[in-house]
């Protein structure tokens, strides 16, 4: 058996990669803190403060991975805090508002399907530590899209009312799901090496699979344009901006000071 | 408003492998897979069960405190069902 | 906090709770120190008491979530940011398991929320006060939960079983919570000098509302006010106010030598006789002001916990409409 030749990439491609998964757990941990205290029920308010906690944990262990790969001495808080919005790389859909129960549900589900099936092929990368991020993420991502799946049933199919706002949050996120398979920024060379998974690669199962959750909800797929991608190379909404200005400030505030 | 009176569900741990699903509260939920999540959310933060029961509470049926001398105290003389009452003699071993 | 149970002396106050027409089997469980459980006899004044004390408790483990649940989204560090998550979250199990030993008492969640949401029943006022710097998370942390556990650790033997047991839970869980305040105003003291002055400032402003969350004095010639002598006698209270103020105290002030931070108390000094530390007075009757709604955060408090219950009505009512659905026989 020869070994398989796996180059370590130190490759701003390779960290730029590692970085928007990161920071889509990052931003969407951020945006599920908020919900704690303000869920419908008490029960709801422990359930999405474990989803955050485990968005924060996996966005912990890929921001160090990201900052070992560059190799400039910068750890897990070097980069969430002392970055700005353009070095930002992850997706729109996570970083826009969601203070609508309906609107953080959809979005649950889309990133939980999509987390679900990125994190399966990504146990097979070639970057082990990525692997192994992968693997524990995996099981946490089955229980978030479980969770998101049984509040889009109960939402679509229950009264009037939760039928008409699920469906209009749907609306609202369907747009922002394209970007998820966008590969424009992503190095050819990352894919062939086995590091990355090709984005395109998981358009057919996590549309299959949203599809059967919204239609099973008595719900219908919004046909809608898909907006334009640019979060991976740092072209995010204006929310992004205030998002980490909340999110920084404390931190910036006291250079060099530690916690 | 009307605020819906969710069911009350008492959840069952089983703490590890090999041992009885035990009883360790209650909670809220419209439904019997909200409640098993719910349950799963409240009740096993800190890595306290392997396996969930719920239970709707209204499925509980109990037994009454005045009902208790007559179910309970009639067992309290039945000693010789415990291993204790009986002589063994000195010496005897495995018994 | 905390399962204290006190209200401004001019606030409305239910009607006391009388003692007399207790069963004798009640009786003879609590001469034998053990413990009632839900379909035991027991007088009706004490089945309110409860209710009224667990409900308030419960009450402010979710208003609790509030002062905290401000800076997680600020927190300075992702380790910190995961941890005050775990800790709101906790608040949140807190309360539910509260709210689930009063419903053993005949009573629906969801009543005693609407009694909360209308201001017929009270909360802990130390979550009146605003969290203005992220120092608060340790003062909150130290001194805020510091005070809690000394109040609770007694009700973990409380005469009422479902209570007891909630308590031993929340005991159990809540050992971290000191701890990591602790933790927090120990980094702020040792860092940068604007750091600690955060720490100090922070201490400076939560120590006096912490004293007070043991309530009013109940000791010496305030002995037959409120309710502390009744609630003795059930076995629902095993300490007065004043005693666990005092322990809260001694075990307290160490501490802060530890952190290298003052107690803003001039009069904090070792009794040697008392073998406890003395204290200066305590006004009370910012402690009042603040239980009559006139806190720096009253109103935000319960418009923020208002305003979730009713934004999250149309999701709740969706739930219960899916279950119907699916369960027709269920619904009578």
């Amino acid at each position: 058996m020869t070994t398989p030749r796996i180059t370590p990439r130190t490759t701003s491609a390779h960290v730029d990669y590692v970085l928007g998964l990161a920071d889509d757990a990052l931003v969407s941990a951020q945006r599920m803190g908020w919900w704690i205290s303000r869920a419908p029920q008490l029960e709801e308010d422990l359930a999405l403060a474990n989803i955050g906690l485990d968005l924060l944990g996996q966005a912990r262990s890929l921001l160090s991975h990201a900052g070992r790969l560059e190799g400039e001495g910068r750890d897990e808080d070097d980069l969430a805090y002392w970055r700005d919005e353009r070095d930002f790389r992850n997706v729109k859909l996570v970083e826009r508002p969601q203070d609508d129960f309906g609107v953080a549900m959809a979005r649950l589900l889309v990133l939980s399907t999509w987390q679900s099936e990125l994190y399966a092929a990504l146990q097979r990368s070639s970057d082990p530590v990525l692997a192994a991020v992968a693997a524990k993420a995996s099981k946490e991502v089955a229980y978030h899209h479980d969770h998101a799946r049984q509040w889009v049933l109960r939402l679509g199919d229950g009264t009037d009312e939760s039928h008409a706002r699920m469906q209009a949050a749907l609306d609202a996120e369907w747009p922002w799901v394209a970007e998820l398979f966008d590969q424009s920024h992503l190095d050819p060379a990352l894919v062939a090496e086995g590091v990355a998974v090709a984005p395109e690669s998981l358009r057919e199962p996590v549309l299959r699979r949203l599809g059967d959750v919204v239609r099973e909800a008595t719900l219908e797929v919004p046909e809608v344009a898909p907006r334009v991608p640019g979060g991976r190379a740092g072209l995010h909404t204006e929310h992004l901006g205030r998002l980490l200005a909340e999110m920084q400030h404390l931190t910036r505030s006291h250079p060099g000071a530690t916690w | 408003m009307s605020t819906p009176r969710e069911p009350l569900w008492e959840v069952f741990v089983r703490s590890r492998r090999g041992l009885n699903h035990v009883h360790v509260g209650s909670l809220h939920a419209p439904d019997a897979a909200m409640a098993l999540r719910n349950a799963r959310d409240v009740y096993t933060r800190r890595q306290e069960g392997v396996s969930l029961w719920v239970v709707p509470a209204t499925a509980i049926t109990a037994s009454s405190p005045e009902e208790r001398d007559a179910f309970f105290d009639p067992a309290a003389d039945k000693i010789y069902r415990h291993p204790t009452f009986y002589d063994v003699p000195e010496g005897v071993e495995h018994l | 906090m905390y399962g204290n149970d006190f209200t401004a002396p001019d606030g409305l106050r239910p009607a006391p709770d009388a003692g007399g027409d207790e069963p004798a089997s009640f009786l003879a469980v609590l001469a034998d120190g053990g413990r009632i459980e839900p379909r035991d006899e027991m007088p009706e004044a004490y089945r309110r008491s409860l209710v009224r004390q667990i409900a308030q408790h419960a009450h402010s483990e979710i208003i609790g979530m509030q002062p905290e649940g401000n800076w997680i989204a600020r927190a300075p560090s992702l380790r910190r940011k995961g941890i005050l998550m775990a800790k709101v979250q906790d608040e949140a199990g807190h309360g539910l398991y509260l709210y689930a030993a009063a419903e053993t008492l005949g009573v629906d969640r969801a009543d005693l929320l609407d009694q909360l949401h209308d201001g017929r029943q009270k909360y802990s006022s130390i979550f009146n006060y605003p969290t203005l710097t992220w120092a608060d998370m340790g003062a909150i942390g130290w001194l805020v939960d510091g005070a809690a556990i000394v109040n609770q650790v007694p009700l973990c033997r409380c005469s009422f079983g479902p209570y007891a047991r909630a308590m031993v839970r929340v005991c159990k869980e809540e050992s971290f919570h000191q701890r990591q305040g602790f933790e927090i105003l120990h980094t702020l003291s040792h860092g940068t000098p604007a750091q600690r002055a955060m720490a100090q400032d922070a201490v400076d402003r939560y120590w006096w509302p912490s004293l007070m969350m043991f309530g009013p004095s109940d000791t010496g010639p305030d002995a037959a006010t409120g309710h502390t002598a009744q609630s003795m006698a059930w076995g629902i209270k095993r300490f007065s106010n004043d005693e666990l103020r005092q322990r809260f105290i001694d075990m307290t002030v160490p501490q802060a030598e530890a952190l290298g931070l003052t107690l803003p108390d001039p009069e904090l000094r070792w009794n040697d006789e008392r073998g406890h530390y003395d204290h200066g007075p305590i006004d009370f009757t910012e402690l009042f002001d603040v239980i009559k709604g006139n806190g720096p955060c009253n109103q935000e408090r319960m418009a923020h916990r208002v305003g979730a219950h009713e934004d999250g009505a149309w999701v709740r009512e969706a739930a219960e409409a899916y279950a119907a659905k699916r369960a027709p026989e269920a619904v009578a």
